[in-house]
């Protein structure tokens, strides 16, 4: 198990190198300069300001140098604002953004299994339908409509919750409620899926004839074995929704990292882009790990390189 | 059995370990920032002097040396102040100064500072104070993106120009601290928008000593840096918001009557107009979409910006350097129907450069009244104009490239004008390229394009902040347009000491451009927005800052 992880922590750091590598080559292909007054600024001083950041140098010492730094952990500072660094940049938006994403995705994925088995247990009838129906809307209609509409009936209408800002816990009800629909919607469907898929295998009925009961049939066999899909589609799920979302912290003024994937790349700030395109990067491969291991455990039989260690 | 329930647990706990871990920071910075920032809205007998504001993105800047953006400009211009500031009326009204002399030609300043002046820990604001901050933004290694706007003083243009002797030797500036409250200016010739100048934030004084003791902290959060104006900024938290309060030691603080303003970053259109509907801000911007939606609302203000749009019409283009091609394109779009369907928010049709209630004569006459408007909407003519510009081109179509700016606006604009262009001129087909904004910049920077959606604002409140941009070669210039007689109007309008003749060179020169219809004007723009009736004596103005709070109050909310 230890040769295993150490292979596959070996293994991330490439990826990450690689990712690092394509995305600065890529990054300095993008016309204009990350400076904010570009469209007023001389030559000469734009001159200067391209020396000061190492800006006149070919694109491969740039790369070089940035490696050297990136592996003291220096992510370098943003064109956007005075004197700040991309990591603060990134652990300051990081807290809101991951505080609704992980509440989103916690009470997403809790319904959405709730959803889901119920459905699988009742399947065909209303409660099976109604679920379902509740899922393809879910999946179909995208967050911000959702926000814009809570938002307004919610917030404004009938004031029960704030419109926007981030303060108090009553402050993320409605983002991450928002975020979570999605969530549900994609959990139950799966959910509903495999369970009806091994409700119908032999095994079950085996153990339901030994005598055991429904209740633990369904605890112990059923829902154990539904959850590899799952597991499989919340790794990624999670790291979108952790990220933060550009609309949602957008519509709710939440203070978070979301837009900056877009912005960063909009206005030019290369640090920016490089930082949280390996941020997000360094989060995927290592949820994909997590989830690796997490099936062998969920799942003997897909234990890789378990049983010899 | 037994290992099984172990394992299905240790599936969880991991599972959720891994959410707790990534989010761990989060919860710590929710507890710290979880007080209410909403301000006080309890009762109090006398009317809270507490105004609720949004605005679009975080302050990039503080340091007055470095800021280049509309949103460090405004809060810089509430915290800071200037030899002058611009009053309500867009007037120089005394700052740090309380008078000024000047030399017989206009070229020397002596400036008496107000020793009330206070920085907010006390200390008074001195000369010396200026001519550090000065010295600092000219600086090379200062690298301040918008030092150029100290052109006018001696020398400046010098010490920022990489081989002049005097590169980088910004003691010898035009700028003299004579004693601790005497400061004298030296120009490079007379520029009567100077004192206006004094209130841009590249002008406001710093003090050394502190800004040398918070090294590279400085001007980084509310509590590294030193205040000289109105209000402090008693709270910055990043990305989220911030708190002016009302500064004590400032000089004039009779004047100030807000204690409290509470500014949030909020970038949705309809969270602004939500939060505005439940009363948490007092003003908010709309965009068009909105604006019908509250046309009949009496909160619903329209106000004039000094900021310009027109279309560049690229010389490099075989038929763009043909007059009467250039002319029949400027004729052939409806741009009343564009302002009124398109934009819908005060702005208006330009048929000019400079615009208008930007800057007077030394007669105190407007420059738009006395030059007027270049050109009109009229097919007719544009067809006959556009049939002969074909024919000494010798071709019977031709086909353009509209650079545009990517935000949905400009995209319907583009849209309107490929439309109205191609029905309107026979033969003619606009292909349209929209680029994010820097990327446009620089297309447009390198002169690769044939016509391209462009803007200006005043750096001053002079004509020549627009007139100057065409010069031959000039930066902004992009388009390959060059006449003699333009550039040395110019040239000469900079050096001339007499006011009335520089500024007849400057109506001349407009007139110059247009006869040349060298930029096929699109409008002026206008900002739209609602206010609660009871916010009064906001001052907005036309450069730099968009508004100050100074004399703003609330009456009537209760």
């Amino acid at each position: 198990m230890l040769r295993y992880i150490t292979k596959r922590v070996f293994a991330m750091l490439l990826t990450l190198l690689i990712i690092a590598t394509i995305t600065f080559f890529l990054m300095k292909l993008l016309p204009g300069s990350p400076f904010n007054n570009q469209e007023k600024l001389s030559e000469s001083q734009r001159y200067a300001l391209n020396e000061k950041y190492g800006l006149n140098d070919p694109v491969p010492v740039q790369y070089i140098n940035y490696l050297g730094k990136l592996a003291q952990g220096d992510l370098g500072y943003t064109f956007q604002f005075d004197g700040r660094t991309v990591n603060s940049m990134i652990v300051n938006g990081m807290g809101p953004s991951a505080t609704v994403g992980f509440e989103a995705l916690l009470f997403g994925t809790l319904v959405g299994l709730v959803l889901g088995i119920v459905a699988a247990l009742r399947h065909n009838s209303f409660i099976d339908y109604g679920a379902m129906i509740l899922a393809v809307f879910g999946i179909a209609i995208p967050s911000f409509v959702f926000a814009g509409l809570l938002q307004y009936y919610v917030g404004v209408k009938l004031e029960w919750l704030p419109v926007a800002f981030w303060n108090g816990p009553e402050y993320h009800i409605l983002p991450a409620f928002s975020l979570s629909v999605g969530v549900i919607a994609t959990v139950a469907r799966f959910m509903r899926t495999e369970m009806l898929e091994i409700l119908g295998t032999d095994y079950i009925l085996m153990a339901r004839s030994k005598g055991i009961s429904k209740n633990a049939v369904i605890i112990k066999h059923c829902v154990r074995n539904s959850m590899i899909p799952i597991i499989t589609i919340l790794g990624p799920m999670a790291i979108a929704l952790i990220t933060g979302s550009l609309v949602i912290e957008n519509i709710f003024a939440i203070p978070g990292i979301g837009e900056q994937f877009v912005k960063s790349i909009n206005l030019n700030d290369y640090p920016v882009i490089m930082g949280t395109t390996l941020f997000y990067s360094f989060l995927i491969v290592v949820i994909i790990l997590i989830v690796d291991i997490l099936y062998g455990i969920i799942d003997p039989r897909i234990r890789v390189a378990g049983g010899k260690s | 059995m037994k290992k099984s329930k172990w394992s299905l647990l240790l599936t969880l706990v991991l599972a959720l370990s891994m959410f707790l871990a990534a989010c761990s920071g989060g919860e710590k910075e929710k507890a710290g920032d979880s007080k209410d920032g909403e301000g006080t809205t309890s009762e109090k007998p006398a009317e809270p002097q507490v105004l609720n504001i949004l605005d679009g993105e975080e302050i990039p800047s503080m340091d007055s040396s470095l800021a280049t953006d509309a949103v460090s400009f405004e809060v810089l211009n509430n915290v800071m102040e200037g030899l002058y500031r611009l009053d309500k009326d867009n007037k120089p009204t005394p700052g740090v100064a309380l008078s000024h002399e000047t030399n017989e030609d206009g070229t020397v300043y002596t400036f008496k500072l107000n020793p009330e002046a206070k920085w907010s820990d006390g200390s008074q604001v001195t000369a010396k104070d200026f001519v550090y901050s000065w010295r600092k933004a000219l600086h090379p290694d200062t690298l301040s993106e918008y030092a150029y706007i100290m052109g006018p003083i001696k020398n400046a243009n010098a010490i920022q120009t990489d081989g002049d002797p005097l590169y980088g030797k910004v003691e010898e500036l035009g700028v003299k601290a004579v004693d601790d409250t005497t400061l004298e200016v030296t120009l490079e010739a007379p520029a009567p928008y100077f004192l206006g100048l004094t209130g841009f934030a590249t002008f406001y004084p710093q003090k050394e000593e502190y800004v040398k003791s918070q090294a590279d902290k400085y001007a980084l959060e509310a509590n590294t840096l030193l205040y000289n104006g109105p209000f402090v900024l008693n709270e910055w938290k990043h990305n989220e918001g911030w708190q002016y309060k009302k500064n004590d030691q400032y000089w004039d603080k009779e004047n100030v009557k807000l204690d409290e303003i509470n500014v949030k970053i909020v970038k949705d259109q309809a969270t602004m107009v939500n939060l505005y509907e439940t009363g948490q801000t007092d003003i908010t911007g709309l965009s068009m979409e909105y604006v019908d939606q509250y046309k009949d609302n009496e909160d619903l203000y329209t106000r004039g910006e000094a900021t310009v749009f027109f279309l560049r019409l690229n010389q490099k283009s075989e038929a763009l350097k043909n007059a009467n091609i250039r002319k029949a394109i400027d004729m052939a779009y409806d741009k009343q129907s564009m302002v009124d369907v398109l934009l819908n928010n005060g702005s208006v049709p330009a048929y000019y450069l400079v615009p208008s209630d930007l800057a007077s004569s030394p007669d105190k006459e407007d420059f738009r009244k006395t030059n007027g408007n270049f050109g009109e909407y009229n097919v007719e003519k544009a067809k006959e104009l556009w049939a002969a510009g074909l024919k000494e081109l010798g071709k019977d179509s031709v086909e353009l490239e509209l650079l545009n700016y990517d935000s949905d606006g400009a995209k319907k604009m583009g849209e309107f004008f490929k439309n109205q262009l191609e029905k309107n001129l026979p033969g003619i087909k606009v292909n349209i390229k929209a680029q994010p904004f820097k990327q446009k910049l620089e297309l447009e920077s390198k002169g690769e394009y044939d016509f391209s959606y462009a803007g200006w604002g005043p750096d001053y409140q002079d004509p020549m902040t627009f007139l100057d941009m065409f010069v031959t070669d000039g930066a902004h210039n992009q388009m390959a347009y060059s006449n003699p007689e333009y550039d040395k109007l110019i040239n000469d309008a900079k050096k001339e000491m007499d006011q009335k003749k520089r500024w007849e060179m400057m109506l001349e020169a407009e007139k110059v451009l247009f006869e040349d219809q060298a930029i096929s004007p699109l409008y002026q723009r206008g900002v739209t927005g609602l206010q609660k009736p009871y916010v009064k004596g906001l001052a907005h103005h036309l450069f730099g800052a968009d508004v100050s709070y100074k004399w703003a109050y609330i009456e009537g909310k209760q």
